[in-house]
């Protein structure tokens, strides 16, 4: 265990990653924008991989590249199998058309859920050793020998006994003609050699040179641009409307109803956007009209007193807290609220689209290309089978990709113009019409006891822990299948799976939409849950006058000893317990979020009210390591993305409208609040294939509102951070 | 007519005088390194070099710099070997690498006007957004990109 990026210690794989550092010839491949077909013209082995006679071995990933680093992570899973030389690998999209054509092919292309390495590794390994099989059947063909006498590695295959070797470029076109007889073995992950390396990125270079195509990069001979203005109250729609003023423009063509509202084409996109924000529209607001944030605040709160859905139960906490004051217990209540949050990817939404009679077109930065292949078919009324999406490097994802509503504009519009057009959502349009991460109100009530632990002699136990939470539903606001009675796992996860010894628990849930469209945003219910169920576990260690680290840890021990290593690897790295000048403290947390746990400790200076995290440490266990490179950069994105939010980030609703516009009214962190991050990777191996986008978000709010608390003395119990006044101390 | 002069090449563009220099660059040139964030000159992932000066293109009426000499990313070096790009590719800096454009010509900048910034002096000049959180990896690139300069 060390800091990850120097964590290559062992000889035999710091000798191979010199190697492969030294080459220095990675390319990336993605195929140019408007290119027709495929540009390569080597032998395919499968739908995967793809080998010319120059030896380049391209690699398709079926996820999209959104900043997590799977351009790289996915194609050394197949290297590792394929034992293809790494400095000769290119990575590209897989076509969402081909995975239709083929009968998923691919599996599911949606990008999500931190689950594209765990989700795809046995497959992506399989499909890696079969194609290297058949080279080595290739090549034992030619040789006249059996196969079982022959190996391969660094895209050769050798026959010992003989001294023969042939590239793989040489046997390639062989290899694609042979059937196996049996599908190969697959490697255990101990005996990777390839994976598990820090190796460099495929896709840094093009994103230094500006050279990297973004989605937003399109463009297409003949190309018009568009800009939207929708209604701005979500649900909305056009009442009327009058265009003369706009139409006489220079360079604007035409105006084009879309969903939720009008689409300004023009020869030139900022002829577009000014024309747009010049149309003279009125708008029916719909069903939002007239709501606000404080609103939905009450609405949530009132809808914490029942009824609710039961997520979990052990034992009777609700007759165990009714119950109370049993001597010697304490009661512990405490309501917590989060705000709506935008997701604010770099990119604005956007999409450039050509529709003609047999074919539809669309580029974007798509994480469902499966999906945005069905929405375009529909925009345009042609059969899915005639549709190519060309997905491009996201500028950003945090799960608003998810669903292409810039897409359904662009189809729309292409169609209706009968020439390509790249559409932009500005930012304005972007984080008013986002799909948030949902608004809610959770309630935890605990009764503390007198317990007796065999180390410790007398300690705190939970008697009892009762959760609630009231929360919109994300699947009834994409409008997906209706939800068994009022539960969804977005809503609960966090929570339900909660890791804390209780005698008694009880886990309930309510869930209760607007009209302000919700998704998942970086983590999903995490983003909340663990803000509550972190803070709360604090306040519990505190009233039971326990070191909150300590606290957790004897909470844990009997039944969750993985999440004590984690843990503890934290609280040791950030010197916990170790004595910090006045104004400054320490907080920590930690939470299991898809398959991953992760624990960080925040070291935080409040100063006059204002609040900076200086240092955080994450104890990151994730098991299996494709890339700890890739980890530490999630890990560090993960934390910079929740502290944003947690420190002064909240979409607020007036009159039935997102009352925020743009980064001045959304406050992003920026260099000078950076915290340092130090990234330790505990739990390594074992069965665990955990997810790294999003578990390094989590922890990150109840982290440093623990450390607020351990200063001020003041329990953050509402976020954004900056809503509290901190410049008295209680 | 205006006329300014990107990455070497003289421009002549019969354009609204009020169009910003960002939707020049991407629109009218084709050079889309350089991106569109927020349009209010919050973010920098417009950044380019105006007359030698870092600045936020979306905030630059092209009528308003008849003359300049403007240079973006695509115009930093021939091959990508600029010392600030090759420390970007030794840390590894880019995620989604949308904002990259605009950080990597700011710390350009910054690296002119002092060739060995300190920490303080990329917290007060790199003011740029990046949603993926590379702050840590930017400035550590930074610090290598001094030392590459020295050679």
């Amino acid at each position: 265990m060390g800091v990850l990026s120097r964590e290559v210690g062992l000889s035999r794989r710091g000798f191979i990653l010199a190697s492969l550092s030294a080459a220095g010839g990675l390319m990336i491949g993605i195929r140019p924008v408007d290119a027709a077909t495929p540009d390569s013209a080597g032998a395919e082995l499968g739908a995967w991989i793809v080998i010319d006679p120059d030896e380049s071995v391209t690699l398709r990933v079926a996820k999209s590249e959104m900043g997590q680093g799977i351009f790289t992570a996915l194609p050394m899973i197949l290297a590792e199998e394929l034992a293809c030389d790494w400095r000769h690998v290119r990575a590209e999209y897989a076509a969402a058309s081909r995975n239709l054509a083929d009968k998923q092919i691919y599996g599911s292309m949606g990008t999500g859920g931190s689950r594209s390495v765990r989700g795809s590794h046995e497959m992506l390994q399989q499909i890696g050793a079969s194609a290297r099989e058949r080279l080595i059947a290739a090549a034992a063909k030619r040789w006249q020998v059996a196969q079982s006498e022959c190996g391969a590695a660094n895209s050769h295959v050798q026959h010992a006994a003989s001294g023969r070797r042939l590239s793989y470029g040489t046997l390639a076109a062989e290899a694609a003609a042979i059937t196996l007889d049996q599908e190969p073995a697959i490697k255990a992950p101990e005996s990777f050699t390839l994976a598990g390396l820090p190796l460099a990125r495929l896709d840094t270079k093009p994103k230094t040179n500006g050279q990297a195509p973004f989605g937003i990069d399109t463009r297409l001979p003949d190309m018009l641009y568009a800009a939207v203005t929708l209604c701005p109250v979500p649900g909305g729609k056009v009442k009327s409307y009058d265009d003369s003023a706009v139409l006489a423009r220079r360079g604007v063509h035409s105006v084009v109803p879309v969903p939720g509202g009008l689409a300004v084409v023009a020869d030139r996109f900022w002829r577009a956007k000014e024309a747009a924000a010049a149309l003279q529209v009125q708008w029916d607001p719909g069903a939002g009209a007239g709501t606000s944030s404080a609103m939905f605040r009450r609405d949530y709160r009132a809808a914490l007193d029942g009824p609710l859905e039961t997520a979990r139960k052990e034992g009777d906490a609700r007759a165990t807290l009714a119950a109370t004051p049993p001597t010697g217990g304490k009661l512990v209540e405490a309501l917590y609220e989060v705000p709506h949050l935008a997701h604010a990817p770099m990119e604005p939404l956007n999409c450039t689209a050509r529709v003609t009679t047999d074919k539809v077109e669309v580029w974007l930065g798509t994480q469902n290309p499966d999906m945005a292949l069905q929405l375009a078919a529909k925009a345009a009324g042609m059969a899915p089978e005639k549709v190519e999406i060309h997905n491009c490097f996201l500028g950003g994802g945090f799960g608003r990709r998810s669903m292409n509503d810039e897409l359904i504009h662009a189809v729309t519009v292409a169609k209706a113009v009968g020439r390509p057009v790249k559409l932009i959502w500005t930012r304005e349009t972007d984080m008013q019409h986002d799909r948030y991460r949902p608004q809610a109100a959770l309630r935890a009530r605990a009764l503390l006891t007198a317990g007796e632990s065999a180390a410790e002699g007398s300690v705190a136990r939970i008697e009892a822990l009762h959760l609630q939470t009231a929360v919109g539903s994300i699947t009834r606001s994409l409008g997906w299948k209706a939800l068994a009675p009022g539960i969804e796992p977005q809503a609960i996860e966090g929570l339900a799976n909660l890791p804390y010894a209780a005698a008694n628990l009880l886990v309930e849930c309510v869930l209760k939409n607007t009209h302000i469209p919700i998704m998942f945003w970086r983590s999903v219910g995490s983003s909340q849950n663990a803000f509550v169920v972190e803070s709360f576990i604090d306040e519990l260690a505190h009233a039971a006058g326990e070191d909150p680290y300590k606290f957790r840890r004897r909470l844990l021990m009997d039944s969750h000893s993985n999440y004590v290593k984690v843990l503890d690897v934290a609280a040791e790295k950030a010197g916990w317990g170790s004595p910090l000048p006045a104004g400054k403290g320490r907080g920590i947390a930690i939470h299991e979020a898809f398959g991953t746990i992760v624990s960080q400790v925040a070291e935080v200076a409040v100063d006059k009210g204002q609040v900076r995290v200086e240092r955080v440490v994450v104890a990151v266990g994730c098991g299996h390591v494709i890339n700890p490179r890739l980890v530490q950069m999630q890990m560090e994105s993960g934390v910079i993305y929740g502290l944003t939010a947690a420190l002064g980030d909240a979409i607020t609703i007036k009159d039935g409208a997102v009352e925020q516009t743009n980064f001045d009214s959304y406050p992003m962190l920026r260099m000078a609040e950076a915290p340092r991050i130090e990234t330790y990777l505990a739990l390594s191996g074992g069965k665990r294939w955990g997810g790294i986008g999003e578990p390094g978000t989590p922890p990150i709010a109840p982290a440093v509102c623990n450390a607020i608390f351990a200063i001020t003395g003041k329990r953050i119990r509402a976020l954004p951070i900056s809503d509290t006044d901190l410049t008295s101390r209680t | 007519m205006i006329a300014v002069t990107v990455n070497g090449q003289r421009h002549e563009l019969d354009i609204e005088a009020e169009t910003p220099l960002l939707w020049i660059l991407r629109d009218e040139l084709g050079l889309t390194g350089t991106k569109y964030g927020c349009g209010i000159a919050q973010c920098g992932a417009c950044t380019v070099h105006l007359n030698g000066a870092a600045t936020r293109s979306c905030q630059v009426q092209i009528g308003d710099i008849d003359g300049a000499e403007i240079l973006t990313i695509e115009g930093l070096s021939a091959d990508g070997t600029h010392p600030v790009q090759r420390a970007w590719i030794e840390h590894d800096v880019p995620q989604c690498g949308y904002c990259q454009s605009g950080q990597i010509m700011a710390a350009v900048a910054l690296l002119k006007e002092k060739p060995d910034p300190s920490d303080s002096d990329i917290d007060t000049t790199i003011t740029n957004i990046c949603r993926c959180g590379t702050y840590p990896r930017i400035r550590m690139a930074i610090h290598r990109a001094a030392e590459l300069a020295k050679g």
